[in-house]
């Protein structure tokens, strides 16, 4: 039986488990309700959910546990001399899927009995062409052991999902079982039901956990497997990045690629944070209320504009125009449209109103009561903001900074359309660089398969990434804790 | 200054008898001075960042209103006979047997007949140069046509078939002749024609519906391309990040507000949380692709997974908004709850969650509209590079088989050589910021609307 039926099967059982739940606590006080513990829903409930939960989440387990069980008892079986390494072995094991599934479906159209399929042999039936008859292209003519393994696949497939069927169904009754018999009217359904109910608010906040968790385990483990490929050293410290690898030798240091991303960065918040700084005082300082009403929002549209669209300004607008006055026949220092200072510049466009509405934030939260003295001293506007306003805002707003900072550096869509893709140590803002995020789409898109060092290094640019901009968020967070100054 | 007034007692000494109150002297003029020019600099950054926005919406519009506009040629075929079913037995097998080969001469012999007609001579030798005009798409038309119509061979019917991409450059300005010296797939000679033709109103631009609901085209046939398929994809995507991440983002916020104890797990959580929100979105990508597609074998390129990632996603920003609006529900409306007798969870469930309703939706449409513009993670779960050009057969298929999305079309469209496919980009750019624009719409109504002040 196919999970998905059996899913109903289990839904099914848990709304006959709800009426016949909420029936007997009734009953079990002669139909007055006022003797029962709980509203009468709660016992129906109780014993919904201890006939649904535990089952789901066996059948879950097991869908996902089963495939990985059953392809790595398989590729045991695999002749050793077909494969010399594990991405060899990957490829035919997914052969082997494709094969197992081809004959699912050939089964399932009626094209051959069970018994056939798995009876089936290289040497009397053209498998290949059986299975593009359904519609399952081959790459290749099929392996004997390739099909033997196949076949294989299906029989521990099938007898593992009847077995699935059976404890599935059994963990559901009982469940169901022991439910229907704990339910009598002095029996505390509501605290059980919400006991549950608070284990499934405590699982949805953990994912959150899980999701850190996922993504430090996926960065560590392909990262050092790539150094169990490639020295660290060489990674950490080597001055070119070259993956082709001409004449069999290739460099994959990382230090040419984060030198464009903290230069494609500088030039970012150059441009970011006197603007977002300057638009930040004025609107909280100076601005009328219909101004602030006016352009504030109109900021803040800047941040609500996909990364997608900047990419494309940068590649087809700025570029363009800087090439006008730079290039060739300007200024001639510019060769062409990508460039470290296409994508600052937009990038920096970007980053205006996150600067701006965190400052915003907090010179607000500044009191009033130490501009009035300032202003009680006989100082101007600015000379207020300058001594007394933005000296008490400045952990706040060298924590906005460090944060627009980590959105720099994690900026990818930019970066990939407007800064090129060479990676280069150069000093001049008008010559194309790359940066982290840039590399790590270039290494991880297109055909390469896993296992090899140049999409391997990707996990090793993302773990480097994941690293500086945590770091970057937590000492943020650290500076705007430990120097803001308490007012109430 | 405070010391301002002292400092410059002394020295005011002389010129005091010509100052008065009502004539400013010089250190009160640098100090307006420098008033006058904070203020500027602010003003010029605000201004700074609006003519940005300014020149960025015009250039989004201006360069991308183009592709809702195509150049179509508007041609009478006469379906002959002779060419489309020889043996005339209307058998549905032997005409599709015909290829789009076959379909040429029937374009070739109309365009020769609209050009006498409008008195233009024909100055090419082959009908293959003059069919150039076309896009090479027009005969795939017109053998979907026959084979949906096989009672129609042997008529003349119109069609209004897609010019080529370069005379549709052309007639958007983005062609000129100089720019087609070298260009081996038209020529200016070709242009006298089409002008000539213009004048006749054979070839014309109109609305352009197939950049909406069309299926994307292989490289070299822009003129086809549409952003249909990969809209759907989009759809998809979002279907399952509201599936999963409205639940699970109230969820846990229910209980990180109202539940939660106050020890070092749930400061764990909350750490966690917001350092996820500022993770770089690329980041997620990675996980997807080891956890989804290496670990889990789901299928790449597939909705599916890019609805999954992209939920990891949005989880933060879904949490922080759900926690601001459960915070804003004043505790006087649980206490009474509680008063008269309603467990926690009553509380919770009946009376604080329906309260913060419209807060929470107004935030999970805003992390929404941030999941529809996302680009990065679907970079590196292989949306892009996929050529979305079917539409998906049915449901479970729409989430499970490869398919493009609204931003990884865009980005591969810009990716190609062909310029005008950068018309193509900035035509689903505006698409795009129509969908973000309506969904920032509907959350600020919803706020305004239903948003309590206690």
């Amino acid at each position: 039986m196919s999970a998905f039926w059996l899913f109903v099967i289990i839904l099914a059982l848990a709304a006959l488990g709800f009426i016949l739940g909420r029936s007997r606590a009734i009953s079990s006080v002669q139909g007055d309700r006022r003797l029962l513990h709980s509203l009468p829903n709660y016992y129906g409930f109780n014993v919904a959910m201890l006939a649904f939960v535990p089952a789901v989440l066996v059948l879950g387990a097991w869908v996902i546990i089963q495939p990985m069980m059953i392809s790595s008892q398989v590729s045991t079986h695999i002749p050793a001399a077909l494969y010399e390494d594990a991405g060899q072995l990957n490829l035919i094991m997914s052969d082997v899927k494709r094969v197992a599934d081809g004959l699912d479906v050939a089964v399932a159209q009626g094209l051959m009995s069970a018994e056939g399929a798995s009876q089936l042999n290289t040497e009397t039936t053209d498998v290949r062409a059986l299975l593009g008859e359904v519609g399952v292209a081959l790459g290749s003519d099929v392996d004997p052991s390739v099909l033997n393994a196949a076949q294989e696949m299906r029989s521990k497939t099938t007898s593992g999902n009847l077995f699935m069927t059976i404890v599935v169904l059994i963990v559901a009754a009982a469940g169901f079982v022991a439910a229907m018999l704990k339910t009598r009217g002095d029996f505390r359904a509501r605290n059980a039901v919400e006991g549950g109910v608070k284990a499934l608010l405590i699982a949805a906040a953990s994912i959150a956990i899980l999701t850190t968790i996922g993504i430090v385990l996926s960065l560590i483990f392909n990262t050092i497997t790539f150094f169990g490929m490639f020295p660290a050293s060489d990674f950490l410290f080597g001055l070119t990045w070259s993956p082709e690898g001409r004449g069999g030798s290739e460099h994959l240091g990382i230090l040419p690629l984060l030198w464009g991303t903290i230069y494609i960065s500088i030039v970012a918040l150059l441009v970011a944070v006197p603007i977002g700084l300057f638009a930040a005082v004025y609107l909280s300082e100076y601005a009328s209320r219909a101004t602030r009403a006016f352009a504030k929002p109109l900021l803040e549209v800047l941040a609500g504009i996909p990364t997608i669209v900047y990419g494309l300004f940068a590649l087809t607008v700025v570029g363009p125009l800087l090439v006008n006055f730079f290039g060739a026949d300007g200024l001639g220092w510019m060769q062409g449209a990508r460039s470290v200072m296409t994508a600052g510049l937009v990038m920096g466009i970007m980053l205006i109103p996150f600067v701006s509405s965190l400052s915003d934030d907090i010179i607000n939260a500044v009191p009033q009561a130490m501009r009035d003295g300032s202003y009680g001293l006989g100082a101007t506007q600015s000379e207020t903001v300058r001594q007394v306003v933005l000296p008490a805002a400045l952990p706040g707003i060298v924590g906005a900074i460090l944060l627009a900072a980590s959105r720099a550096i994690g900026e990818t869509m930019i970066v990939v359309m407007g800064a090129g893709a060479a990676a280069r140590l150069d000093l001049n803002p008008f010559e194309a660089m790359t940066t982290v995020t840039a590399k790590i789409v270039s290494q991880l898109t297109g055909d390469s398969d896993f296992a090899s060092p140049e999409a391997l290094v990707a996990f090793a640019l993302g773990m480097t990434l994941f690293l500086l901009t945590l770091g970057l968020n937590v000492l943020a967070l650290y500076i705007v804790r430990k120097y803001r100054e308490q007012y109430e | 200054m405070s010391d301002a007034s002292l400092q410059s007692g002394p020295e005011m000494g002389t010129p005091r008898a010509k100052s008065s109150i009502l004539q400013l002297d010089q250190r009160t003029k640098k100090r307006n001075a420098a008033e006058a020019r904070f203020r500027a600099y602010g003003i010029a950054a605000i201004a700074v960042g609006l003519v940005f926005l300014v020149v960025l919406i015009t250039s989004i519009f201006f360069k991308g209103v183009g592709a809702f506009q195509q150049t179509f040629i508007t041609l009478d075929v006469e379906l002959l006979e002779s060419k489309l079913d020889k043996t005339g037995e209307r058998d549905i097998e032997k005409i599709k047997k015909v290829t789009t080969f076959g379909y040429n001469p029937l374009i070739e012999n109309a365009l020769k007949a609209a050009m006498e007609e409008a008195g233009v001579d024909n100055p090419f030798a082959k009908g293959k140069d003059l069919r150039k005009m076309l896009s090479s798409g027009a005969a795939a038309d017109l053998r979907r046509f026959v084979i949906a119509n096989p009672d129609r061979i042997g008529d003349t019917v119109q069609f209004r078939l897609l010019a080529s991409s370069r005379v549709d450059g052309y007639l958007k300005d983005r062609v000129t002749r100089e720019s087609l010296a070298r260009d081996k797939n038209l020529t200016p000679v070709h242009l006298d024609v089409v002008d000539q033709l213009k004048g006749a109103g054979v070839v014309a631009k109109s609305f352009n519906l197939g950049f909406i609901t069309g299926a994307d085209a292989s490289e070299s046939r822009p003129e086809q391309a549409g952003i249909g398929v990969s809209m759907l994809g989009s759809l998809y995507m979002m279907l399952v990040v509201l599936a999963c991440a409205l639940p699970i983002g109230v969820a846990a916020s229910i209980y990180l507000e109202e539940f939660a104890p106050q020890n070092w797990i749930t400061d764990l959580i909350e750490v966690n949380i917001s350092n996820l929100a500022a993770v770089p979105s690329i980041v997620f990508g990675i996980l997807g692709l080891a956890v989804f597609i290496q670990f889990a074998h789901l299928p790449q390129s597939a909705p599916l997974v890019g609805g999954l990632v992209l939920t990891l996603m949005t989880l933060p920003t879904i949490i922080i908004s759900t926690r601001a609006s459960l915070k804003s529900v004043p505790p006087s409306i649980r206490e009474a709850a509680l008063g008269v007798g309603a467990s926690k969870m009553q509380t919770v469930f009946h009376h604080v969650l329906p309260l913060a309703m419209p807060g929470i939706l107004t935030g999970t449409i805003i992390g929404l509209a941030q999941a529809l513009g996302e680009t990065a993670p679907l970079l590196l779960i292989g949306m892009v590079g996929y050529i979305a050009s079917n539409y998906p057969g049915g449901i479970i298929e729409g989430f499970m088989s490869p398919n493009s999305a609204m931003p990884a079309q865009i980005y591969e469209w810009a990716k190609r050589a062909d310029p005008a496919y950068y018309e193509r980009a900035w035509g689903g750019i505006i698409i795009l910021l129509v969908f973000l624009m309506t969904m920032n719409i509907i959350a600020i109504i919803l706020r305004r609307r239903f948003e309590r002040r206690w």
